[in-house]
């Protein structure tokens, strides 16, 4: 067995051991530990942590939190410790430690781990013996210097910490949680130096002022001054100015433990030079570790690299892997200081003239972020206030890997990729439909076989038929495979294709010639006077919306789901949801929907996101005798329409409610039911900001607020698309709340394109220009919009009464006969 | 006939076929195989127009005149309609 002996039981002696251990080691060596401190090992980085939570009495860092081995540890792994004991020679001939208490120890091996200490400027009035500081300044470094720093702080009134870095903030913040006054003075003109570049300095040091911490910069401690009684009273700058403190904390710095080795005739500059198997370039039995050392000229201050070095020192010592090396560490640090989040890694600035640098500041938040790039890859980042990005940085920086092309993409999402950069840079086998499975490669491959429109490859490919959400970025991926070739194509402003009008002509045409059936506006206006499938449904919501009572109903004009008002399934089977408005049901009612789902063998009852019910697998046969047993109103949870208002408790139960959201959402509902419009319509009503309704995210979405007032939000999305809505207005009443709401999707019924959801009919309309028509009338159609929708008001009916007298010979015969319906598993 | 609405179009079930009659509004009269290639779904249900009727599910549209299909999708069987005194007479042929 060989004799193993660790000069060091700090962080990076511990964890040497305990790399060893894992690696057989204690198979070959008995192991023995020095101490300096009279402690078992500790972790030295939450001395900050309990310096600030030692203010709480009941929030003392429990000894388990700080120390990392208890004793048990060195005793189960044969580990003599001697604590508190300090080498003092090592004989490098004669393979021996020489101890302050006269013990010495024979080596095979020997790990120096001796740590670093506390720098001390020299600085009048600092120390009042050659040993011993002047009382009321403290180093910050061990546990010692931490216990004896809380006890010297009780009823103190103002500290003064010398050196703006970590430590040094840290300590400041600590201070100030034992109800000091801190006062932070820093040499350099840019807190944190040493990681930050200057502007970043600036920015955190706003931040710590609006914490309370006084920061001087750019001036030096000349002399500490001292009381009568020889207790620090005040400090003294360069300026010749003074401050009075009663404490002085001392963060400048530290230095390596070097002088063990440099008495055993080790190579030393500023650390115990070694190579990269971690061992003195002058002695092969000799490991040192950690702070005290210095590797290819860096000596690191950081806990990240001691574990690096750890582990190629055990690698090494224990044979494990001979051929193991240290290369150095690229420094990547995520810290709270003082509690403000940083992160910092490589470069702190850029260092040739080509190297990139993208900078983003925003110091009144306290952000402030860059990153450096050379060659392509990331040298350097920098990230304060703001630290969200830094996992993906941390990994562009250890793996080097190709940054995106914008680079201000390392530091924010930006949304979806760019559809320009988007459509360039898409592989062909990338899935652009993801509802009909449409890729890349398949629409240039139809651009190649001919198409020269937009609306040409969306209709032989069907992408962009399904959600729509992608149509964008397919017609920039047409564009781009047409390579200007594109030809437009005006049926893209229409709004049927088969009629050659836009919306607006349309219903100029329309009302002129007074059109109020689908085959009478197809005859008339059509090419050919000939009717089309594909715009039948578009054209009936539109006469609908314009004529009220006075349309003549086609049914062959609707949708299989407007002809028997429930929404068609997969299987052919439809789903039944009945009006519960604003959310609101009844015992009564659930023991019908209950019974009706038991009666039809109702294979699913599901709630739904607008706080509904519903009835799903229903066959369409049995929709009439459903909707009877139901005697419920249809919730038109089917058509292009005005389909639910979601609500929060309200007032009425909620402690935060501001505004009787349930019931306003409730008349909204009970209003605007059924509404047609150019696509579906999904409201809320929250009762207070906290938007327990989710009313930003709706089309339009109502927000109670403090003063019996409310907003209203539209535009709002959180499907294929994710939109907050745009703020329309505040209303000082729930009735003008009522007037606008319906003022707003008159408005959009009007004028929005077929399938055009708010989220895009907002933007493109303009929040500014909507507000200028709906809210302040400019145009003076506010009066005529009010009426309009009166109209549509009136003209409601419930489309589930058509159980008794169905509207079409067979409305609700099966359209599958031979097929056992519902195909779904009943739950 | 006066089961099939002017417009739209109703299923039935012959022998072990499902065909969809479709009654155009501008006259006539087509047959096709009631269920779509693509999902199954329930084609009498569709929305047409006098040259074609469109799957209610997915939007896959079929010729009423030869049921082929004008989407891209496999196309459907067309069959032999014709109104006799009233009734509408299929012809499957097999």
């Amino acid at each position: 067995m060989q004799e193993l002996v660790v000069v060091g039981n700090g962080m990076a002696g511990a964890r040497a051991v305990e790399e060893i251990l894992t690696r057989g080691g204690g198979e070959t060596f008995r192991i023995t530990m020095f101490g300096d401190e009279p402690h078992g090992n500790y972790n030295r980085i939450l001395l900050s942590e309990l310096l600030a939570r030692g203010a709480d009495p009941d929030g003392q860092l429990l000894e388990e939190d700080l120390f990392l081995n208890p004793w048990e540890w060195y005793r189960e792994n044969g580990i003599t410790l001697h604590a508190g004991v300090r080498v003092v020679r090592v004989d490098r001939f004669a393979h021996r430690v020489y101890a302050d208490d006269g013990s010495i120890v024979r080596y095979d091996k020997l790990v120096l781990a001796t740590g670093s200490r506390s720098f001390f400027p020299p600085t009048e009035g600092l120390w009042a013996d050659n040993k011993t500081l002047t009382p009321g300044v403290f180093g910050f470094r061990t546990l010692h210097d931490t216990m004896a720093m809380m006890r010297y702080a009780r009823g103190k009134q103002r500290a003064a910490v010398i050196g703006g870095g970590l430590l040094g903030l840290e300590a400041a913040r600590g201070l100030q949680a034992h109800g000091l006054a801190a006062h932070v003075v820093h040499a350099a003109e840019g807190l944190m130096n040493q990681q930050l570049d200057a502007q970043a300095g600036r920015v955190l040091r706003r931040s710590l002022e609006r914490l309370g911490i006084t920061v001087h910069t750019g001036t030096r401690t000349t002399a500490i001054r001292r009381t009568t009684d020889g207790a620090v009273s005040g400090v003294t700058f360069t300026d010749g100015t003074t401050l009075d403190v009663d404490m002085v904390v001392v963060t400048a710095g530290i230095r390596p433990n070097i002088g063990l080795a440099m008495v055993s005739g080790l190579e030393t500059q500023r650390g115990i030079v070694v190579d990269d198997q971690l061992r003195s370039v002058d002695d092969d039995d000799i490991y040192a570790v950690g702070e005290c050392v210095q590797h290819r000229g860096e000596v690191y201050g950081l806990v990240a690299p001691l574990w690096e070095q750890a582990t190629v020192l055990a690698d090494h010592i224990t044979g494990a892997d001979p051929q193991a090396a240290y290369h150095g560490s690229r420094l990547a640090t995520k810290l709270k200081v003082a509690g403000v989040d940083v992160a910092a890694m490589g470069l702190k600035e850029p260092e040739r003239p080509d190297d990139e640098f993208v900078q983003f500041s925003e110091p009144g938040r306290g952000i402030y972020q860059t990153v450096i790039i050379r060659d392509g890859m990331l040298v350097g980042a920098t990230l304060l206030g703001d630290i969200s990005k830094v996992a993906s940085l941390t990994q562009a920086f250890d793996r080097r890997v190709p940054l995106p092309e914008e680079r201000i993409r390392l530091l924010f999402d930006l949304g979806a990729p760019t559809a320009e950069v988007g459509a360039a840079e898409l592989a062909d086998e990338a899935q652009v439909c993801n509802c009909n499975g449409v890729s890349k490669g398949q629409l240039v491959a139809c651009v190649r076989d001919g198409q020269r429109t937009v609306g040409g490859v969306m209709g032989a490919t069907r992408a962009g038929k399904g959600c729509g959400s992608c149509k964008g970025l397919v017609a920039d991926i047409v564009e781009a495979a047409l390579g200007g070739d594109l030809e437009t194509d005006p049926a893209e402003a229409y709004y049927v294709p088969c009629i050659p009008m836009d919306k607006p002509t349309l219903m100029t045409e329309i009302r002129q010639r007074g059109l109020r059936s689908s085959s009478a506006v197809f005859a008339e206006l059509a090419q050919d006077g000939a009717e089309h499938a594909g715009s039948k449904m578009a054209l009936s919501s539109l006469l609908r919306t314009m004529w009220g009572e006075q349309y003549i109903d086609e049914r062959d004009g609707r949708f299989i789901n407007d002809r028997v008002h429930a929404n068609i399934q997969r299987d052919g089977t439809f789903s039944v949801v009945p009006q519960i408005a604003g959310g609101v049901t009844t015992p009564a009612q659930l023991r019908r929907i209950a019974e009706v789902a038991e009666r039809y063998n109702i294979p699913l009852l599901k709630l739904t996101g607008g706080q509904r019910i519903d009835l799903l697998g229903v066959r369409k046969e049995d929709l009439p005798r459903v909707w009877a047993d139901l005697d419920m109103p249809s919730g038109h949870a089917y058509g292009k329409s005005f389909r639910t208002v979601k609500t929060c408790v309200g007032s009425d139960f909620c402690r935060f409610g501001l505004g009787d959201s349930t019931q306003l959402g409730i008349d909204i509902e009970q209003r605007y039911k059924g509404l047609e419009s150019p696509a579906k319509m999904k409201l809320a009503v929250s009762g207070c900001p906290r938007n327990c309704a989710e009313s930003y995210v709706k089309d339009v979405g109502i927000v109670a607020v403090e003063g019996g007032r409310w907003e209203i939000y539209v535009g709002g999305a959180a499907g294929a698309t994710v939109r907050k809505g745009d703020l329309l207005a505040t209303v000082d009443s729930r009735d003008e709340a009522v007037t606008l709401t319906g003022r707003f999707m008159q408005y959009y019924r009007e004028n929005a394109k077929w399938l055009e959801r708010s989220y895009d009919f907002v933007p493109r309309i303009g929040l500014t220009e909507l507000r200028a028509i709906v809210v302040e009338d400019r145009d003076g159609i506010a009066g005529r919009l009010d009426e309009a929708m009166q109209d549509s008001v009136d003209a409601y009916y419930d489309p589930w009464q058509e159980h008794r007298h169905p509207a079409t010979p067979g409305q609700f015969r099966d359209a599958l006969p031979l097929v056992q319906l519902p195909k779904v598993p009943i739950r | 006939m006066d089961q099939i609405p002017v417009g739209e179009g109703r299923a039935f079930a012959v022998g072990d076929e499902q065909v969809a009659v479709f009654r155009p509004r501008g006259g006539g009269l087509h047959a096709l195989q009631a269920v779509c290639p693509h999902r199954g779904g329930p084609l009498a249900d569709g929305l047409i127009d006098a040259a074609q009727v469109v799957c209610p599910l997915h939007n896959h549209a079929f010729r009423l005149s030869d049921g082929r299909c004008t989407t891209g999708e496999r196309s459907v069987q067309a069959y032999q309609v014709a109104v006799e005194d009233g009734e509408v007479v299929l012809r499957l042929t097999r």
